[in-house]
């Protein structure tokens, strides 16, 4: 396994006002995003698990892409990761996002 | 004085020879080797009736037997090399010459055996062009071919999977070879004549029918979202602008999503009877919802699909039918359909480097051409217009007298930016070229050549080729599409951003398609039994399907 | 108890499959709207200590979902199983989670438990855990059954309901299943493995379902309720089944002691299940795999054997 930790200063806070989130599974080619409003409004940390080993860049610029188009701040992603591929990874942060927008 | 029948001679002892060991026509299992040893010279062409879906696995099995001593290297000319035991009768020196097409389920050991210099290979074809040459320069001295049926005359009924054998025969019998047929049953009546008795010289009845591959079904279980997102971008942003009526569609999973997505995402766009209603295509069970639903008009084959039989003979409006009623594939006439009569080809691939080429070869896989470079081809012999074709045409080449301008057919390159095992689908330098260096090639085995390539289409958005008006355009739209591999995170943003403003590149947000709308729930059919409802029951899927 | 991680609100329970559908959305879309309270959720991260010793990914609920909400208006707990992780199978954690909410119920005596099933069995790399983990969750059934709770369980998944699961569903009150369902001890490969494919060919699908499918297994009496692949069926199922489930003791004992002997003696010599469809009365035993879930309800309630006066 390899851990990654990726922490980014965001453009504003993310919107919606749901504390807790979950998606996605831990299997081969998948993997699980929790997503908790646990940092100040400007800030968002990326914490990643994953059995592929050498893909630091990778999840860099995924993750940075996905910082600047949605600007999550506030949010702590946790990612349990079973391989996937930077396309599903991209989808499972967006769903995050989604759900964390509702209102409660 | 100068003779000018020596083959008929030649082939009239062989059938002698032949029928020391036959009954009139009629040979036992049991005697098919002798059969062969009494036919086959050395040095011999032959086809061995090896299709991408029917075996003649007897034959197979009878020809790897024959002595050596007396049958040995042979030139095998067949279109597909997929059972072990056409590469056994390398192993065994009955064989040494090879000029195939497809070599699916081999490609690893054919790699080895090319390599290994077990194999002498003359070329790797495509169905059309290794058809063509059995005409002019690769015509079998002895065909040995699969049928259901014989009658005691030996008029064969070759059922729905008739595939290459029209050709195959067409080629030895009209130039004095002999034919061998392999058949399930014989019976005091075929069904049909597929092939007419006087083309054909021994038969042999076999206790199992011969070997069928379910080759063209895939699972909606094992769609993903991310294929249902490329299936979106490929509809609404193809097939609609378009107007794709007429067209082919590749085996891969990204095909059946956009099969599953017509009679959902395509009928809320409007699209039915607009888009894809007349098909070049083996019937794919994927199909069966649009079908349905009204969206197809006609589908002619290459083969059949094995579970579709039931299906076909209700629905013979939509599919080519005999007389009893069951379905009538021929692989050469489809695969001219899908070359000249089809606006568009659309399926996936192992590799696309800079330029839009793409190959199914690894360093270690040579899994031959098979159909899709016809498809995905092209045809400069083209003359009738349409507007697809004439659409793409304007594209390629503005300006100009519009009367005097050729139109283009759509070949579309669809997959995911990274395939199985996270492999990259997009390369600098395709594996391909290594390979044809190790085998000392004279051309690198190429499946579509990156100028007949239209379009290519990724979960990261659609690259319009056409519009390309330089090399460098074309790599960094085909970077700007690659997600994040390698080739994509090399990409300029600027000139990405650019080429994004002309419409070079289309988003899905440029489209209006939200991926996290890409839902499985789109799908008209999410499992095999799903598509079993859609049939009415008719069709009726192979056990190794099923989940019931 | 933490708050819900919800999903997203996508399609209705009527249309979603329950074979495709998460632990999560199955529960969510189970109960009644918004009423489902999780127990030891993700963000608690109570992860198996013995995944990282085998560098394998981990999953912050290990596989399960527990809590409890209502169904149909009354209170029920829950526990539901990720298939796909690690194949719905048990280790440590995930077998302990649902042995405290087996014990919660038997402490509580009036909350019945829902069980949704989805896995392979135990699992490979903490199997002493697991194997343990099996014993004590039969054991708190058992319990939670003698305290006069209802434990329904629901099968359906991907990963089936094997091994362990297989035993532990034995022990419910009542099962629903699903044509995709499929219950048993040992899997297909396993016994193959063991005893050849003459004996079992795993690869054979059909054979596969006939054997161990929900169709069979509801004509057999082993599932009370067959059910069409959807979560609503799953829902109305569950509320039928807790409706009617009740009861355990030395009666109930012996009758099912008695109608698994009956069961032997009519079809020991079967060497397949149709053979056994077929010695039920049923005239085309060869149609009913394809029969769809309506039409085999209608047959299954004419000639399968009901298991409920046993249980």
């Amino acid at each position: 396994m390899e851990d990654l930790s990726l922490r980014h200063a965001t453009r504003e806070p993310a919107g919606g006002t749901e504390a807790i989130a979950i998606v996605g599974v831990v299997a081969s080619g998948n993997l699980e995003v929790l997503v908790e409003r646990v940092l100040t409004d400007r800030e968002c940390l990326v914490e990643i698990r994953t059995t592929a080993h050498g893909f630091d860049d990778v999840w860099t610029a995924v993750v940075a892409d996905f910082v600047e188009r949605y600007s999550p701040g506030g949010l702590k992603f946790s990612i349990n990761d079973g391989g996937a591929r930077p396309d599903t990874v991209s989808l499972r942060l967006a769903q995050a996002v989604r759900l964390m927008e509702r209102a409660r | 004085m100068a003779t000018w029948q020596l083959e008929r001679e030649a082939r009239d002892r062989r059938i002698r020879a032949g029928s020391a060991v036959a009954r009139g026509k009629m040979v036992e299992a049991g005697d098919a080797t002798r059969l062969l040893e009494a036919i086959l010279r050395p040095g011999d062409r032959v086809c061995l009736e090896g299709d991408n879906q029917k075996q003649a696995d007897l034959l197979s099995a009878a020809l790897l037997a024959v002595d050596p001593a007396k049958v040995n290297n042979l030139h095998m000319v067949q279109s597909g090399v997929v059972l072990p035991e056409h590469l056994d009768l390398f192993e065994r020196g009955v064989a040494k010459k090879l000029d195939y097409a497809y070599s699916g389920p081999q490609s690893a050991r054919i790699a080895t055996m090319l390599f290994g210099g077990k194999i002498e290979l003359g070329a790797v074809h495509t169905y059309l062009e290794l058809f063509a040459r059995y005409f002019i320069d690769l015509t079998p001295n002895v065909a040995l071919i699969a049928a259901v049926s014989a009658d005691r005359d030996g008029n064969l009924y070759t059922g729905p999977n008739t595939e290459d054998t029209p050709t195959v025969v067409e080629a030895t019998a009209f130039k004095d070879g002999i034919v061998v047929a392999q058949v399930n049953a014989i019976v005091d009546q075929v069904p049909r004549v597929d092939i007419p008795a006087d083309r054909v010289h021994f038969v042999i009845a076999t206790e199992r029918p011969f070997f069928v591959e379910p080759l063209f079904t895939r699972d909606p279980a094992a769609i993903t979202e991310g294929q249902i997102l490329t299936a979106m971008l490929a509809i609404k942003g193809i097939y609609a602008p378009y107007g794709v009526e007429r067209l082919n569609h590749g085996i891969g999973f990204s095909t059946a999503a956009i099969e599953l997505l017509l009679p959902t995402f395509g009928e809320k766009l409007g699209l039915k009877g607009k888009i894809a209603n007349r098909f070049a295509l083996n019937p794919h069970p994927a199909l069966i919802p649009a079908i349905e639903s009204g969206w197809v008009t006609q589908i002619h084959s290459f083969g059949s699909e094995v579970g579709m039989e039931d299906y076909i003979r209700a629905r013979s409006d939509i599919y080519f039918t005999g007389s009893d009623g069951s379905l009538r594939s021929n692989r050469a006439l489809c695969q001219t359909a899908g070359l000249y009569a089809c606006d568009m080809f659309i399926g996936s691939t192992l590799q696309i480097d800079l330029q839009g080429n793409s190959s199914t070869v690894t360093t270690s896989r040579i899994a031959g051409f098979g159909g899709a470079p016809n498809m995905g081809a092209d045809a400069r012999g083209r003359r009738h217009p349409s507007k697809a074709w004439l659409t793409a045409g304007q594209e390629a080449v503005a300006g100009g007298n519009a009367l005097l301008r050729r139109g283009r057919k759509l070949v579309v390159q669809i997959g995911e930016t990274f395939g199985e095992n996270n492999v990259p689908l997009f390369v600098e330098n395709l594996d391909a070229l290594e390979l044809a260096e190790k085998l000392k090639l004279d051309l690198a085995p190429v499946m579509i050549y990156g100028d007949d390539v239209t379009h290519i289409v990724t979960e990261e958005g659609i690259a319009n080729l056409l519009l390309c008006r330089s090399s460098d355009e074309r790599e960094q739209a085909i970077r700007g599409i690659a997600g994040y591999t390698d080739v994509g995170r090399r990409r300029d943003p600027k000139q990405v951003a650019r080429l994004r403003e002309r419409g070079v590149i289309r988003r899905p947000e440029d489209l209006g398609i939200d991926p996290l709308d890409a839902d499985r729930n789109m799908l008209a059919a999410r499992s095999i039994k799903d598509l079993v409802r859609w049939s009415g029951g008719l069709y009726v899927p192979p056990s190794q399907f099923r989940n019931w | 108890m933490s708050t819900t991680p919800l999903q997203p609100l996508t399609a209705p329970a009527t249309v979603t499959s329950w074979y495709e559908a998460s632990a999560r959305t199955r529960t969510r879309l189970l109960l009644d709207p918004g009423s489902f309270v999780e127990f030891i959720g993700p963000e608690k991260r109570e992860v198996s200590p013995h995944l990282k010793v085998f560098d394998l990914p981990e999953q912050f609920d290990d596989g399960i979902v527990v809590g409890c909400g209502s169904l149909g208006g009354a209170k029920v707990l829950i526990a539901a199983q990720e298939g796909r992780f690690m194949g719905g199978a048990f280790g440590e954690v995930h077998g302990a989670k649902l042995t405290g909410l087996l014990r919660g119920a038997r402490d509580i005596g009036s909350m019945p438990v829902l069980i949704l099933f989805d896995t392979g069995g135990v699992r490979l790399q903490e199997a002493n855990a697991g194997e343990l983990a099996i014993a004590e969750i039969m054991r708190a059934v058992i319990e939670a059954r003698c305290a006069g709770v209802k434990v329904v369980g629901l099968i359906g998944g991907r990963s089936g309901c094997y091994g362990g699961g297989g035993l532990i569903a034995a022990c419910c009150s009542s099962l629903a299943v699903s044509e995709q369902g499929r219950i048993a001890v040992s899997g297909p490969e396993v016994i193959e493995t063991n005893r050849g494919t003459e004996e079992f060919d795993s690869r054979d699908r059909a054979l596969v379902w006939r054997t161990m499918g929900g169709k069979h297994r509801r004509l057999l009496g082993a599932a009370d309720a067959f059910v069409d692949d959807t979560v609503q069926a799953f829902r109305d199922a569950a509320l039928a089944l807790l409706g009617e489930a009740g009861g355990f003791g030395l009666e109930i004992l012996t009758k099912e002691q008695a109608r698994l002997e009956a069961r032997l003696r009519d079809f020991g010599t079967c060497a397949d299940a149709l053979d056994i469809w077929s010695a039920m009365g049923i005239s085309h035993a060869d149609a009913v795999s394809s029969l769809p879930a309506d039409e085999f309800i209608t047959l299954a309630d004419a000639f399968g054997r009901i298991s409920h006066d046993a249980r």
